[in-house]
């Protein structure tokens, strides 16, 4: 192990403890509306009939979903509100392992959405981060640090799983740095 | 796409290429994105930001906008009853304004699971230049016969995750 890695050898115990654990619960704070959605659909020109025709949203989904890839999307709060609650960083345990392990740069190298029930207009969600591991001290071409894997479970208001997000970030302190 | 026309997983084989879809990415699309995708950060519309504080070359493509590309690009393929399981992504690099983006990708396993679902997965990759930028694994259920759809299939008969 090198200097750099050794420096960072020991992970605080502070965090060891809080692996596995849910960090973060955040629900839904606008309604999800269809307008919304072709708003998204618009932007990437995706003319699937399931989004712009009521029938065949009927007919094939039992009425109107959202895309499944917009998942994060409905927990990005509003840029200000008036109670002064404005935007939190999505993967907000990402951006507190930079800070608490004294990583200065972090980059996300891997992102995992599975789907489950469709999410409609109207629904509620919640969404639970958890810290699901934390690596030992790791050696890239960037720099060195640690590889962490985020895990987010978002449920609807009857309680059923819409989606499992599993996120690995690098934290890392670029070579050099340290001296 | 305006019908509700779908493939069924009788007319994939292991191998099968997608057809590409080619788009010129402009400073719209890049705004555009950020924000019908709720992302305010200034990386994604601010040019000076972008470069000055950021150290890319110009404002660049978000990743909720990126994903909702690559569902657009299969179920384009699939047709409506095309019903995503699962994506993994691997971001390498960003894409720009006056960018060509240019989505392919290979059928790479065709299987019908315990619970009768029809899964087709996919190697999906956004390329610039024949650089590829973004990668994505997509697992999507598609009807093993016409009058199949997955969209109706519900707790132990949608398994999104492939058997261990």
């Amino acid at each position: 192990m090198s200097g750099e890695e050794s420096r960072m050898e020991e992970l605080p115990p502070e965090i060891a403890a809080r692996v596995g654990q849910v960090w973060y619960t955040e629900e839904t704070t606008f309604e999800i509306q269809s307008g919304h959605i072709q708003t998204s659909c618009a932007s990437v020109e995706n003319g699937n009939p399931i989004y712009w025709d009521e029938k065949a949203a009927e007919r094939i989904t039992g009425g109107p979903t959202a895309p499944l890839s917009m998942i994060s999307v409905w927990f990005r709060r509003h840029q200000w509100a008036p109670d002064g609650v404005s935007e939190q960083m999505p993967y907000q345990i990402h951006f507190d392992l930079k800070r608490e392990l004294d990583l200065p740069e972090a980059i996300m190298t891997h992102n995992e959405l599975v789907f489950g029930v469709p999410v409609r207009p109207g629904d509620r969600l919640t969404a639970r981060q958890s810290l699901a591991s934390v690596s030992d001290p790791k050696r890239t071409k960037l720099g060195v640090g640690r590889f962490w894997v985020i895990e987010q479970e978002y449920t609807n208001q009857r309680g059923e799983q819409v989606c499992f997000e599993s996120i690995t970030g690098y934290g890392y302190r670029r070579h050099g740095d340290d001296d | 796409m305006t019908t509700d026309a779908t493939l069924t997983l009788d007319r994939l084989r292991e191998g099968d290429a997608l057809p590409e879809l080619a788009y010129d990415v402009s400073a719209t699309t890049v705004v555009l994105g950020a924000l019908a995708s709720r992302d305010w950060r200034p990386m994604h519309h601010d040019y000076d930001f972008a470069v000055n504080r950021n150290g890319t070359r110009n404002i660049f493509l978000n990743t909720p906008n990126q994903a909702h590309w690559f569902e657009r690009y299969v179920t384009d393929w699939s047709g409506p009853r095309g019903r995503i399981g699962r994506m993994i992504f691997r971001m390498q690099d960003s894409v720009y304004p006056d960018d060509r983006m240019v989505f392919a990708a290979d059928v790479t396993q065709v299987e019908t699971d315990a619970a009768g679902c029809g899964w087709a997965t996919l190697d999906v990759r956004l390329s610039v230049d024949g650089q590829v930028k973004t990668s994505c694994e997509v697992r999507v259920a598609l009807p093993v016969e016409a009058d199949d759809n997955p969209w109706e299939r519900a707790g132990d008969a949608w398994r999104p995750r492939p058997a261990a």
